[in-house]
């Protein structure tokens, strides 16, 4: 006798799962499906980047890429929710509008070329010393100043507190004082 | 808070199903509204009328917490006798200096002295008030600097021997004053001022009043909607009053809960990328007052008070910053740090760049080009740039405005012409580093790194950790003595992985502080100013104690009780809600056990209770400090706000405010009515820019005013993300909100012949823009005075980039600025409103032109100090 094929409404007249709740309804295909998060390798205890409620969130991991971002249930700021940014969370971080290479413009060209991080970063602390060369003040009005007006920064508030440390104690000490962020924002 | 902070917002609905009423006051209809008890519609701008109102009742009722106001408030104390109210001077305090645009503080200070001060002590007393009046002149040097924000963690400097009355009669004490200077907001005027009917204002104090006292506690929650204002500081300030006078502060279920927007928004102000202060809230020294640190010290610490031991924090991070180099012989390298002048805030900043004194800038996760306000002088100052770095996720407007912004096509700016270099880094993700962000809760929470930043993102600490070692290297061998700074820096962090990324515990260590053995410290008491300690930041100390990193703790909340002590850390210490120790009434009993959080323990001799007594825990309250105490050892057992200098909070702030200190009703900058309560149209001490791209609306009472004839008010959507770098570029964000719109009101639809999903032309002094047009009765007309006035919604996310894209509502808004924190007013403004696109080209420059032709707008106009009505 040929065995019939697996036709979801004829397993579901004919078998227990009367309701099509279970595994009458399910194809080979359905069967095999599973959630992404049950394979990873590892889950990274994390919170959104978003807002300042602080939303806990599990990062999972897959061969060294992230592949999920979900709630995480243990914190008692947000018990696992999430809201529409921090579900999307897993494009900001993945994202194909990301960018991975470093961009320089030169004076009046018309276009970004592509430019070498360990090159880039060097031209930016020859910049920074030569700014600051030229802007020094020692004085202003007989009073001591010990500073540059020539360099400034604006951002922090989406960064880590680490990060705002470092960036307030290189900048202070080489004497730019223009240092500023969302929070006057 | 629905929209904007959603998961957030579950507290309150949770609240609600346990029986709390939840008020939504906001001139928009939101998701907040949909799910709260009540709504309240006003004109933006006006919060200071409605919530003055709300004091007036509370007093004239007799709703206050009169206990709580009498021992924990400056409500008995007397203010000084030269002081003088708006009620006094149609609307502005004395004090007031029309040429400087300033206030002198002088007369808004406690009366002190008659009290005659105890035998023995009256040369010590004279002694401080020399000191205190030295501490004046400092204080008035920096008034235009966004000093107050040094009282970030705790009250500015006052004498500690005020005098008081305990019945709160005397004319003279701050009650007395307070009730007279708020008997004008009655409800008929909040009415005619807010356009909030009376029956539904009264419904409002009265709930809030019914909610509130020993059983019961209210919370206040805001975000922008108040600090973007010309007022903004006074709308908290407001606010604060009130919950101080229902006695809602330090209570559970009570205080002002500042929502706030991103994820370490507070963290970046505790450590601070702000100009006016260094780590911990310890102000920046201001050039030739704060001349070295004895000067800096004796300038900014209190007598009483933790800020009492301000010279050991600054000690601290002295030598956390300098290290060996920081020694007592050279005042701990103090010299070292550049001073401030004036303001430097992100907007003076932005005139340092059209002048050309400021020729590099930096700009790290934040998108001026259309996030700040007046969004084209922020162009036009990146356009005099010599360099710019730009360190984001993708090419946001800031990264691009040289070759496609909009002064490229109406041709304001050609591309060839532009000379600024422009470097884009890529940053990594918060899944690809390690670091702790502190919430809108002053909690820290750790976020672990779950991979390496992909090909040449990096993290900002990399960044900044290898171009400080690279600028070190560069200047090693320099003699100059402007490179000594740089050279003795300490900079020593252990890099990790295969992109050398520094360790950011070790940089959380740095901050929390250690000993001179370098064990890490584990309370702020331990700071000496001897030099034997170092701390990055004194309000974080015991994040790393015991080595242990405190702010990665994730006990589930199912595991603990149900303040969550051991999720994250919070400063100060680990307190989740600060000035605890006014949840217990004087004699340390909790207020009533329904709302008991901690609490005096006789047997025990100590403060016990759900969270970490934000008070000495053997300081018994019946404490009293021995004649000659200073700093914390001055703080009675009754003194529960131990950051302020008198451990008092202030319904009257005598000093720390740079626009009164008293709240007062102003109109907004550009607003289509004159103040109704005083002659004085404006905060006199608002900043304002005068430039030919930042022009302002007549007064309502001169001729042009009608060519601006509605409110403009900004805000944020659920689907994004402030200036929309971290949400334009997600493909969900960007098909939940595809584009820039605006919201009118059927009969303003009408009225201006707007479409539904049609295009409107949105036009301001400043500058124009277009969007899609909602037509929705969330946007409700307000009648006040008389008229019926529109107020059209505008979404600040977009910018011409990204997959959802649209112009930006900052193109529209003027740089007009707090004088406390020099926040721009950009909820609360006027514009006309007109169907179809907006021009393209120079037509779109000749139409903000004929505009301010129409409005006969000059360099001088709304730029006034005193009445302007």
């Amino acid at each position: 006798m040929t065995k019939l094929p697996k036709w979801p409404v004829l397993e579901q007249l004919i078998g227990p799962d009367r309701l099509g709740r279970g595994k009458s309804v399910k194809s080979e295909h359905s069967e095999h499906l599973h959630a992404r998060v049950s394979d990873a390798d590892r889950v990274v205890k994390s919170v959104c980047p978003y807002c300042a409620v602080g939303c806990g969130q599990n990062v999972f991991v897959k061969d060294e890429k992230v592949v999920h971002i979900e709630g995480d249930p243990d914190s008692p700021v947000s018990r696992g929710r999430l809201c529409p940014k921090g579900s999307a969370s897993l494009q900001l971080t993945t994202g194909e509008a990301r960018r991975y290479e470093v961009l320089y413009r030169r004076p009046h060209a018309s276009d970004f070329e592509v430019l070498d991080l360990d090159r880039a970063m060097d031209m930016v602390a020859e910049r920074v010393i030569k700014t600051r060369r030229e802007t020094w003040q020692w004085e202003q009005e007989g009073k001591r100043m010990r500073r540059t007006l020539g360099i400034a920064s604006l951002g922090g508030a989406t960064l880590d507190n680490e990060e705002n440390y470092l960036m307030k104690k290189l900048y202070t000490a080489i004497g730019a004082i223009q240092i500023e962020n969302q929070a006057r924002i | 808070m629905a929209e904007c902070h959603p998961v957030g917002f579950q507290w309150v609905m949770e609240a609600k199903a346990r029986g709390a009423t939840v008020i939504h006051v906001d001139p928009r209809y939101t998701r907040t509204s949909a799910v709260a008890d009540l709504h309240v519609p006003l004109r933006a701008g006006t919060d200071i009328a409605f919530l003055g109102g709300i004091i007036n009742y509370v007093i004239e009722h007799e709703r206050y917490f009169r206990d709580y106001v009498i021992a924990y408030t400056n409500g008995p104390t007397l203010i000084s006798e030269e002081f003088k109210d708006t009620e006094d001077l149609d609307g502005v305090f004395s004090g007031l200096d029309a040429e400087q645009r300033k206030y002198d503080f002088h007369s808004w200070e406690y009366q002190t002295g008659t009290v005659q001060a105890a035998s023995g002590h009256r040369e010590m007393e004279a002694e401080k008030a020399a000191r205190h009046q030295e501490r004046h002149r400092a204080e008035a040097a920096k008034s235009k600097t966004a000093h107050g924000e040094s009282h970030g963690s705790g009250g500015a400097a006052v004498p500690g021997n005020a005098d008081r009355d305990e019945s709160m009669q005397d004319p003279r004490c701050v009650f007395q004053v307070l009730k007279r200077h708020f008997s004008r907001y009655t409800p008929e005027v909040v009415e005619q001022i807010c356009g909030v009917p009376k029956e539904l204002f009264l419904t409002v104090c009265e709930t809030l009043s019914d909610n509130s006292g020993r059983d019961r506690t209210s919370a206040f929650c805001y975000a922008v909607g108040w600090t973007q204002h010309s007022v903004g500081v006074q709308y908290i300030r407001t606010a604060a009053i009130l919950q101080l006078l229902l006695g809602n502060i330090g209570r559970p279920g009570g205080g002002i809960l500042a929502l706030r927007g991103h994820a370490s928004i507070q963290g970046s102000t505790d450590i601070p990328t702000l100009f006016n202060l260094l780590p911990g809230y310890l102000p920046m020294p201001h050039a030739g007052v704060d001349v070295d640190l004895d000067t800096y010290v004796a300038g900014e610490e209190t007598e009483k008070g933790f800020w009492g031991e301000m010279r050991s924090y600054m000690v601290s991070l002295l030598k956390a910053w300098w290290g060996d180099t920081a020694t007592p012989e050279n005042d701990f390298c103090y010299d070292y740090l550049p001073r401030i002048s004036g303001s430097h805030s992100t907007y003076e900043t932005v005139m340092a760049q059209l002048d050309g004194t400021c020729k590099g800038y930096f700009v790290v996760g934040e998108n001026p080009a259309v996030g700040s306000a007046n969004a084209k002088m922020q162009r036009l100052a990146m356009a005099k740039l010599d360099w710019l770095v730009v360190r984001d996720f993708s090419l946001i407007e800031s990264a691009t405005w040289w070759k496609d912004g909009p002064e490229i096509e109406t041709g304001e700016l050609e591309t060839k012409d532009i000379a600024t270099e422009v470097f884009f880094f890529p940053a990594a993700a918060h899944t690809e580093k390690n670091g702790s962000f502190t919430n809108t809760q002053r909690m820290l929470q750790w976020h672990h790194a779950a991979i390496e930043p992909p090909q040449h993102a990096r993290s900002d600490l990399w960044f900044y950790y290898h171009l400080g070692r690279l600028i070190k290297a560069k200047l090693a061998g320099s003699s100059e003595a402007m490179d000594r700074p740089v050279q003795d820096l300490t900079w020593h962090y252990p890099t990790e992985g295969s992109i050398a990324e520094p360790s950011a515990e070790a940089v959380l260590a740095e901050i929390n502080g250690y000993d001179a053995d370098g064990t890490p410290l584990s309370s702020y008491e331990q700071l000496r100013e001897d030099g034997s300690t170092a701390c990055g930041c004194w309000i974080y100390t015991g994040c790393y104690r015991d080595g242990v990193n405190q702010a990665a703790r994730r006990k589930p909340w199912r595991e603990q009780s149900w303040v969550a002590p051991e999720w994250g850390w919070a400063w100060p210490a680990n307190r989740r809600i600060i000035y605890n120790r006014a949840s217990a009434d004087p004699d340390g009993k909790p207020w009533s056990e329904r709302k008991a959080y901690i609490w005096w323990d006789d047997d025990q001799a100590r403060w016990i209770g759900h969270d970490v007594p934000d008070f000495d825990v053997h300081k018994s309250p019946w404490y009293r400090p021995p004649v000659g105490a200073t700093a914390a050892e001055a703080l009675s057992g009754v003194d529960p706000f131990v950051m302020q200098a008198d451990g008092k909070a202030w319904l009257f702030a005598p000093t720390g405010l740079q626009d009164g200190p008293l709240p007062a009703h102003y109109e907004p900058q550009d607003s289509p009515f004159a103040n109704l309560l005083y002659g004085q149209q404006r905060n006199p001490v608002r900043v304002v820019f005068s430039n030919r791209h930042n022009r302002l609306h007549p007064s309502p009472s001169e001729q042009g005013s009608s060519v601006f004839p509605y409110v403009l008010t900004t805000y944020r959507l659920t689907e994004h993300h402030t200036a929309g770098g971290m949400s334009r570029w997600q493909p969900y964000l960007a098909e939940l909100q595809p584009e820039m719109f605006c919201e009118v009101h059927p009969e303003l639809a009408k009225e201006r012949e707007l479409e539904h999903l049609g295009w409107a032309t949105i036009v301001t002094a400043r500058g124009v823009i277009e969007a899609r047009v909602l037509v929705t009765e969330r946007m409700a007309p307000i009648t006040v005075q008389g008229r019926r006035i529109h107020q059209i919604g505008l979404p600040y996310h977009w910018g011409p980039n990204g997959y959802s894209r649209g112009d930006a509502a900052n193109e529209l808004a003027a740089i007009v600025l707090d004088p406390n924190v020099h926040i721009q007013e950009v909820k609360a403004f006027t514009g006309d409103i007109r169907p179809g696109r907006r021009p393209r080209g120079p037509a779109s420059v000749a139409l903000v032109e004929e505009y301010q032709r129409r409005a006969g707008i000059t360099r001088s106009t709304g730029t006034e100090v005193r009445g302007g009505r």
